[in-house]
């Protein structure tokens, strides 16, 4: 069932760190300037890559969504999420103005 | 995703979402302090510094399939999200020989581009199918 929606998925599993984010201590989002599943130098952006995003920061349906690296918050762990671990799966991204809001 | 840190995103579960939400919240909540992954997205308002209610489908190959963005006083609709869902991966699993048109929700109709469907949609399709 590749086809999971992941948000189900997870509710399912809800007592376990998400197997595909490895837990960290806090650090920085940062979009790796490539695309997902795109190798990128490395894990650390490069200066280029940074400049570049801010210049071009389109998205568009049909095509690959820009990847990064986020902390997050999950069942009572930090942990570190990078979107292409999620390639295989559906994934709902959801921006929101801030917490204490609704979505 | 939000530009709040995860400790506030802790905060948020364990004194208000947790009353809302056995056990808080089923997926991660991620930060995007400074907001570079919201720009890299197109939705960061950069004047109030904050994500606008910016909603984003991506399919199994990292493709993006659809999105929505609002204004932050207007909420969204989960079920139309999950909806959408549903027929991109009802198409996806057709391998691209069905569409769902407007209001179509998992056991309604789907149709099946091609020369015969041409000019005659209005045979299959009607307007009613639109609602639940």
């Amino acid at each position: 069932m590749q086809n999971t929606i992941r948000l189900v998925a997870m509710t399912e599993t809800r007592k376990e760190v998400d197997p595909l984010a490895e837990e960290i201590k806090a650090g920085c989002a940062r979009p790796t300037g490539g695309l997902v599943g795109e190798e990128t130098s490395g894990d650390k952006p490069t200066e280029a890559a940074e400049t570049k995003k801010e210049v071009k920061s389109m998205v568009m349906i049909g095509r690959k969504a820009p990847d990064f690296m986020a902390p997050g918050y999950f069942q009572g762990k930090f942990i570190n999420v990078h979107l292409s671990d999620y390639l295989g799966k559906w994934v709902l991204l959801c921006f929101y103005p801030g917490d204490f809001t609704f979505v | 995703m939000s530009i709040d840190s995860v400790f506030v995103h802790k905060m948020w579960v364990d004194y208000e979402i947790s009353k809302m939400v056995k056990k808080g919240v089923p997926y991660p909540m991620l930060s995007d302090v400074g907001g570079k992954v919201g720009t890299a997205y197109g939705v960061f308002d950069d004047v109030a510094g904050v994500e606008t209610r910016g909603r984003f489908i991506i399919d199994p190959d990292g493709v993006i399939q659809g999105y929505e963005v609002l204004t932050p006083p207007v909420g969204r609709n989960v079920s139309e999200s999950i909806r959408q869902l549903q027929a991109f991966q009802h198409v996806r699993n057709s391998g691209g020989t069905e569409a769902t048109p407007s209001g179509w929700r998992p056991g309604k109709l789907t149709l099946k581009p091609g020369p015969d469907l041409v000019g005659n949609v209005w045979k299959v399709w009607k307007t009613d199918m639109e609602r639940d």
